[in-house]
């Protein structure tokens, strides 16, 4: 008896008074609309796909992304242009499904695709949450400025032979028998 | 007869008054939850919200007014009116102020406590009528715990009885004249207080409509009006549990002349109609079976040594 | 105050007769509460407010509480409905209708042999615990450990 009227005492009226005592701090929370609160840079909003430095698409049509979407909500077609580089012919994201996970930001090998701070895309027709590459490529590098997907990979396209590319050794010529 | 009836306009304005300040403590109580958990709360509809409960009603009264299939219509319309008017007929017996009030009853105190337990029927008839496995849990455990701490409620008061030697209302407020009841009576203080919520089902003793556990409890299956005509009764509740302990225990509306009587009365119950909205943002709900052995094993023989303590200290003097 | 009287009193015989004819046992016990609550009206006209109130907390607010609490957890169907039904067969309803009646008969008569005091003095609270702890102490007593037994069992069984 004596245990529980102590434990009264110490334990509800101290959290009662610690509870109380919230009322003298500053709410944490904003008047969202006129006010907004701050996002943080990673936080995974609304999806991009961002191009290289030279302004071209990133995006390798690999299909990594779709893969790794927990909820299928990517849908792409590979696509070659003359040159040998290859990009999506078309590139849609359900934004009614995706769960924001970033799944996708992971999975890419070019960091084509990225999730943006930006929360506000709520739509009153829930086809229009369907997007597609004009609404998700921007004329930008996003958070990665100096990545170059061909820069840096073996395969050559036009301007870039075999070799060029950064770190790259000029390749063997196996028929040959020089050193 | 030894009663006085007050005027029809009096009744009225009462009866209105405490209807209206139940409905705009749904706003108190969102706002000064909000401000013990760093929000904001309501603040859109009108100055700092309050248009809020208008909005709300207009929602609630759009509403759709359903009644199941399987439910027995007639105690299922029944429910939500017996605690209506069980609650504003114990605010019958409640002095406000000299003057204001709307009848003088020799048996107050028995008047309020008689309507609690009238008032337990809304809740098993809801939970009952409505057919629902939910429904009936927690009206099992509403009957239960309403019906038990009913008990230690009354057996609380008789303190207060004996020391003024009345169950009428307003003489108990007179004989508070030289110092406030809360002093000898503390613990019989604590016991209303802690009985006043579970009686009117608040948190932290919400299990009857634990949503957590058992959906909405015995409301369930209600909706539209029927579901506010509840939740306005819950709060007419706050505001009537509120009101008794001013009278009860801190003399009601007696205060340093520089306001008037019904402001003091006003000013008390609102202090506890805070703390009671404290202790729905701080304590966390008890198991049911914790909340029954507490009652049993630890207020009623507590409630009774106040009662016997005090009966020998009346008598010795 | 007669014609509340009487106001009272025809509630109550009415609810009390719905409680007989009702089928559905829920129902049954609302007009049986509605009855109560009316003798309690008719308790507080006659000038006893004290007993008024007991009867509103002790027989409708508690024990009827409990019948319903019985009721809620036997989950009574459609078919107890039917057997009730069956039973308000005219063939049961005639020796208790006649013994009945011979008993209002009596009560009429011995009633009529009375002068009629509608509005007697108040009998207020305190009248009433100087009669129950003065010379009604001994009965007072031995019904408060008639209960005690009775809970002191009933916490038996329950520990079982
Ligand atoms: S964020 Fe997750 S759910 Fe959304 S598209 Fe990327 S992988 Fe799919
Ligand atoms: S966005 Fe990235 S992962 Fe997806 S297809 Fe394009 S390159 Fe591959």
């Amino acid at each position: 008896m004596l245990k529980l009227i102590q434990d009264t005492l110490t334990s509800q009226v101290h959290t009662l008074w610690l509870v109380f005592k919230h009322a003298f701090v500053k709410a944490d929370t904003v008047q969202y609309p006129e006010e907004a609160p701050y996002m943080s840079p990673r936080w995974r909003g609304r999806i991009i796909l961002s191009r290289d430095p030279d302004g071209e698409e990133r995006c390798v049509a690999c299909n990594l992304c779709a893969c790794a979407c927990p909820v299928d909500c990517i849908a792409l077609q590979k696509a070659e242009d003359e040159d040998g580089r290859w990009y999506p012919e078309f590139f849609r994201i359900n934004f009614s499904r995706c769960i924001m996970c970033g799944f996708c930001e992971e999975a890419c090998p070019t960091n084509a695709i990225q999730l943006t701070p930006d929360f506000e895309m709520a739509e009153y027709v829930r086809q229009d949450m369907v997007w597609e590459k004009e609404d998700l490529l921007i004329n930008g590098t996003g958070k990665y400025h100096d990545y170059n997907f061909y820069r840096v990979a073996g395969k050559s396209i036009k301007g870039k032979d075999k070799g060029e590319a950064l770190n790259e050794a000029e390749p063997v010529n196996v028929r040959s028998l020089l050193p | 007869m030894n009663w006085e009836v007050g005027s029809g306009l009096n009744i009225g304005v009462i009866l209105l008054t405490v209807i209206i300040v139940a409905a705009m403590l749904i706003w108190v109580e969102r706002r000064l939850l909000s401000l013990w958990q760093e929000r904001l709360g309501p603040n859109r509809v009108g100055p700092f919200g309050l248009l809020q409960v208008v909005a709300d009603m207009i929602k609630i009264f759009t509403k759709e007014d359903w009644v199941p299939p399987f439910a027995d219509k007639f105690s299922f319309v029944l429910a939500p009116a017996i605690i209506m008017v069980a609650i504003l007929l114990s605010f019958a017996v409640v002095p406000f102020a000299p003057g204001v009030g709307v009848i003088d009853s020799n048996i107050g105190v028995l008047f309020v406590l008689a309507m609690a337990s009238i008032g337990a029927y809304s809740v098993m008839l809801a939970g009952l009528s409505s057919d629902n496995k939910y429904a009936l849990l927690g009206s099992l455990r509403a009957a239960a715990q309403m019906i038990s701490y009913e008990v230690f409620m009354g057996v609380s008061l008789l303190g207060v009885v004996a020391l003024s030697g009345s169950f009428n209302l307003r003489e108990i407020v007179l004989a508070q004249a030289d110092g406030w009841y809360v002093i000898p009576q503390f613990i019989g203080f604590v016991i209303f207080l802690i009985a006043g919520i579970a009686e009117s089902h608040r948190l932290p003793f919400d299990i009857p409509e634990a949503e957590q556990e058992i959906c909405a409890g015995y409301h369930t299956e209600y909706s539209g009006m029927k579901f506010g005509m509840f939740f306005v009764g819950e709060y007419l509740g706050l505001v009537l549990i509120s009101s008794l302990i001013t009278v009860l225990f801190f003399g009601g509306w007696m205060g340093p002349e520089f306001l008037p009587p019904i402001i003091w009365f006003v000013i008390k119950s609102f202090i506890f109609i805070a703390f009671f909205i404290l202790l729905r943002a701080a304590i966390p709900r008890p198991r049911y079976d914790q909340l029954m052995s507490y009652g049993w094993l630890f207020l009623l023989p507590l409630s009774l040594l106040n009662l016997l303590v005090t009966g020998a200290i009346i008598l010795s003097t | 105050m007669s014609l509340l009287f009487y106001l009272a009193a025809f509630v109550a015989v009415i609810s009390t007769v719905a409680v007989i004819l009702q089928t559905n046992v829920v129902h049954a016990l609302i007009y049986l509460i509605l009855s109560l609550l009316s003798v309690a009206v008719i308790f507080y006209v006659l000038g006893s407010p004290f007993a008024a109130v007991l009867e509103a907390i002790v027989y409708a607010g508690a024990i009827m509480v409990l019948f319903l609490f019985v009721i809620m957890m036997l989950n009574l169907g459609q078919h107890t409905r039917d057997q009730e039904k069956k039973w308000l067969s005219l063939k049961g309803w005639i020796l208790p209708c006649l013994l009945a009646g011979v008993l209002l008969f009596q009560l009429v008569s011995v009633l009529s042999s009375y002068d009629q005091n509608m509005a007697p003095e108040t009998v207020g609270v305190l009248e009433v615990s100087a009669l129950l702890f003065g010379p009604y102490v001994l009965a007072v007593e031995l019904a408060s450990i008639l209960l005690l037994a009775g809970l002191i069992s009933a916490y038996h069984l329950a520990k079982k």
